[in-house]
């Protein structure tokens, strides 16, 4: 019976993490997707060239079917806190459930409200009022991201509450302590500016897979320069917002960072920063590492002499697993550095006014177009598995939260989440990436299959139809 | 001092009235798609919900996560209770929401998502109806948490609850069709809401005796004097109801039926209270055992009397938007 408990544990443990890091798939991208499709739209309004307007209708189909897959993705996750971990609903739903009702009702409704009249809508609202619900739905994607990742954040670093005899989490007199708590701020910022930067390698992709072909295709051009200015600028931001995210885990959840640095041992005086190796958990060590002496030290106290706590100060059975946290961190790491090289050399490109025609540029801008997204997965399951082995850190253990299933159940809804995840959300990014094959046209068909037109009311002229100036 | 407990059971119960105002009619189109016409007839069907679902599914969210959030001992025992259920209307729900954008997308494929989105549509609306049925009859609870094996839900009455469900999104469809359409669409809308008008009629009679079986307790609350003089003025209503939803459809009315349809609807809920009040989960916990501190209830309040009005405000207007009749203009 404790065996099959621990299975139906880590059926459950598989089943959300596999859920949920498909679900962030498609945020990350919409959140930022969101964002610049506003500031397309903002730019046509501004200047009236056809260019941004052509882009807008371009990125709305794509919009479109990233969204669909967002939200039912989400609509899953609500419902898993229950399902399958209703132990953990019930003491921490004090705290949690009214963030989360926060965004249901500041976030999910706006986006949902306004979405409608975003997709189908340009014909019967008009210009203005349009690019209102285009901005609606980019401030309801931006909220969304803010409650949840307090909850988040919350899980993380505890404060504010109090524990009742039943077990529950009780809010305590602030509800600000609770929001604010001591990882949101930096857990926010990292992951905006992820989604920005997932978003703006996906658009660059696309700009850049047009250039190879097309040097001369405006819409292309046009794409790949935003993206590019984004990645040059976000990107050494992102790196700067993950240090200091790094320092403030540190300080809370110093366990973490001690496996994400592989320092299973104390180091007294300097401890070295381990670039690349095997860790060894049975042996306490780290194979085959290449390491720099006294940098970790000088990374995290700024101090190469600064001694740093290992793991060995951990008890066991509060370690997290090492291996994965460790290689996922480097991976997300090692991405970030290779965006911030990307941003340089467009830059650098710019200035030689060989934006566009530096083929070597464009296919390295093409391979790196799916790299946010494994970068935020990255980040996160850096995030989670560190966490481990509580989901409220050092309060709540992840073997205590597990709803009382059986094992064979989990296992039934795992294999059919997988099965109809991969098949539906599979076929969903080939239709993405049949609309990103097709080249940006100077006269982009709107969400050409699916007119929404009323009987009685004449459809004005296409407004969106905005002519090259 | 007012209660907040029962004003949040009210707002839990509003935003459970929501979603089957809003999202019935839409899963009802989808259990009704393999009835209409391919093509223009579909298509006419599919984009008369298509700027709404995402509103309208969104009430769904609501009502779950206003129920962790105020009710979170109720929310912790129901779901793991309905484990089966839950996990297929959410993976019908998958499939039914993408089937919006991918039948768009891949005309080649169109069959194939029409049929997602049918099967999606009934998939989650039988698991629905299935899962109200299981609350009524009552749920293992042991302490704080389900006690209760992983087919328990599954019934002749949960599995007729369900069939009643999918008769009644039924109804909503082919009556916001009858609204939202024209010509011989709506002709067949039309006369599946007469059938399906009856149907219902018929289903709510036998899941309400079907109840009154169930437990001592709800047929206390019906039948024991003088209460039944209240009660009885539900079954009443539906009968009332029901006529003048006939009356309406056979003086041709666009708009009419579709809400007298919801009428029958917020009969079968107000009965549903009348059943279970003030518990949460039927006999077991009462909504002040499963309620949230007052603490986290007060936050709430404030967030939802302030938002709820400005939500309800949008999504008037977006519906205001697409109002009258979806032509079938425009395809190219
Ligand atoms: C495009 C995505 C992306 C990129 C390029 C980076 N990150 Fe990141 N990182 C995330 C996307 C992300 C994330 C998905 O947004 C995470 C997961 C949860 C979170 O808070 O942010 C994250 C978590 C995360 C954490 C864990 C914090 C915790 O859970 O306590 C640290 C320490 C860093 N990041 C540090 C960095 C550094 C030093 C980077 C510089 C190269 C970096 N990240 C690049
Ligand atoms: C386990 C935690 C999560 C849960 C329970 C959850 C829940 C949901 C739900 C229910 C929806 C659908 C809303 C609708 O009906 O319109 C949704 C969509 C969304 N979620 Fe999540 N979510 C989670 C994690 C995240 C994270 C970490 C982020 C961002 C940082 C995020 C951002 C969004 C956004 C922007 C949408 C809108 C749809 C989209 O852009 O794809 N979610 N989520
Ligand atoms: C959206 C991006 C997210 C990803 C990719 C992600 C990933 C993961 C992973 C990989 C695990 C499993 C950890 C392990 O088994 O060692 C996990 C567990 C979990 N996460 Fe997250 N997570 C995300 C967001 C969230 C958010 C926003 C919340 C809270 C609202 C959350 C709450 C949990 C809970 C309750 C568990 C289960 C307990 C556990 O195994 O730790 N996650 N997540």
């Amino acid at each position: 019976m404790v065996i099959e408990q621990e299975w139906a544990i880590l059926l459950a443990r598989i089943q959300f993490a596999f859920t949920v890091s498909f679900h962030f798939l498609f945020p990350a991208f919409s959140i930022g997707l969101a964002s610049y499709l506003a500031v397309l739209e903002g730019l046509w309004l501004k200047t009236g060239k056809g260019v941004y307007a052509n882009l807008y209708r371009y990125w709305l189909k794509i919009f479109a079917v990233v969204f669909a897959m967002g939200v039912v993705s989400g609509i899953v996750m609500s419902y898993q806190f229950g399902t399958n971990w209703s132990v953990f609903s019930d003491k921490a739903g004090p705290i949690i459930g009214p963030l989360m009702a926060y965004e249901v009702l500041t976030a999910f409704f706006l986006e949902a409200g306004f979405l409608g009249v975003m997709l189908f809508g340009i014909n019967k609202v008009g210009r203005k009022l349009h690019f209102v619900a285009t901005l609606a739905v980019a401030i309801g994607t931006f909220i969304s991201a803010f409650w949840i990742l307090s909850v988040n954040s919350w899980m993380q670093t505890p404060v504010g509450y109090e524990i009742a005899a039943n077990g529950q989490f009780l809010p305590g007199d602030s509800w600000w302590t609770i929001v604010f708590n001591p990882s949101f701020p930096y857990r926010l910022v990292h992951t905006l500016l992820a989604a920005y930067l997932t978003t703006a390698f996906i658009v660059g992709a696309v700009g850049a897979w047009h250039l190879l072909k097309d040097r001369a295709n405006e819409g292309a051009r046009k794409m790949f320069s935003m993206a590019m200015w984004m990645a040059a600028i976000v990107a050494p931001l992102q790196i700067v917002a993950g240090d200091f995210h790094g320092l403030n885990t540190l300080e809370h959840q110093p366990a973490k960072v001690m496996a994400m640095e592989g320092h299973y041992q104390s180091h007294p005086d300097g401890a070295p920063l381990i670039l690349f190796g095997i860790p060894n958990s049975a042996k306490e060590r780290v194979d085959y590492a290449v390491q720099i002496p006294k940098a970790s030290s000088l990374i995290l106290k700024h101090d190469l002499n600064a001694p740093l706590a290992g793991l060995d100060t951990i008890a066991e059975e509060d370690r997290p697993p090492v291996g994965i946290v460790f290689w996922a961190f480097r991976i997300m790491v090692g991405i970030g550095f290779a965006m911030l090289g990307i941003g340089v050399w467009s830059l650098f490109a710019r200035w030689r006014g060989r934006l566009y025609d530096w083929p070597l540029l464009h296919r390295f801008a093409l391979l790196m177009g799916p790299s946010g997204l494994v970068a935020v997965l990255a980040g996160w399951v850096v995030t989670e598995v560190g966490r481990q082995p509580f989901t409220v850190y050092g309060l709540l253990r992840t073997a205590d939260s597990a709803s009382p299933l059986d094992a064979p159940a989990v296992a039934a809804s795992l294999v059919a989440f997988v099965v109809v995840y991969f098949a539906v959300f599979g076929t969903g990014i080939w239709y993405l990436l049949r609309l990103m094959k097709k080249p940006p046209q100077a006269h982009e068909p709107a969400l050409e299959d699916a007119p929404i037109r009323s009987a009685g009311i004449t459809p004005a002229p296409a407004v969106l139809e905005g002519e090259p100036a | 001092m007012i209660d907040l407990t029962v004003i949040w059971a009210c707002i839990i119960g509003f935003a459970i009235v929501a979603y089957v105002v809003m999202d019935g009619f839409d899963l009802g189109i989808g259990i009704l798609f393999p009835f209409f016409k391919v093509g223009k007839d579909r298509d006419t069907a599919m984009n008369s919900i298509a700027p709404v679902w995402d509103g309208n599914e969104t009430w769904l969210v609501m009502g779950v996560g206003g129920l962790l959030a105020a009710f979170p001992l109720a929310y912790s025992i129901i779901l793991p209770a309905l484990y089966a259920p839950m996990i297929a209307m959410l993976l019908g729900l998958v499939f039914r929401g993408v089937a919006f954008e991918f039948r768009w997308r891949d005309p080649a494929h169109r069959a194939f998502w029409d049929r997602a989105f049918t099967t999606g549509s009934v998939v989650a609306t039988f698991a629905q109806g299935v899962a109200l049925g299981a609350l009524l009859q009552g749920i293992t609870v042991e302490g704080r948490a389900y006690a209760g094996g992983w087919w328990e839900w599954l019934s002749p009455f949960s599995v007729l609850t369900g069939f009643g469900l999918m008769v009644g999104y039924a109804l909503l469809g082919a009556c916001w069709l009858n609204w939202k359409t024209e010509d011989a669409l709506q002709r067949q809308a039309v006369t599946y809401a007469g059938r399906l008008g009856l149907a219902l009629l018929l289903m709510i009679g036998v899941i309400s005796l079907a109840t009154l079986t169930l437990e001592p307790r709800y047929l206390d609350r019906w039948l024991s004097f003088p209460g039944v003089l209240a009660t009885a003025q539900v079954p009443l209503a539906t009968l009332i109801v029901t006529f003048l939803f006939y009356r309406a459809l056979r003086r041709g009315k666009d708009a009419q039926p579709f809400f007298w349809a919801l009428a029958l609807f917020g009969l079968c809920l107000v009965g549903l209270g009348v059943s279970i009040w003030p518990d949460v989960i039927p006999s077991r916990v009462s909504i002040w055992e499963a309620a949230a501190p007052h603490r986290s209830q007060v936050f709430m309040l404030v967030g939802a009397s302030i938002m709820i009005p400005i939500i309800l405000a949008y999504t008037a207007w977006s519906y205001w938007v697409f109002r009258g009749k979806v032509g079938h203009d425009g395809y190219h």
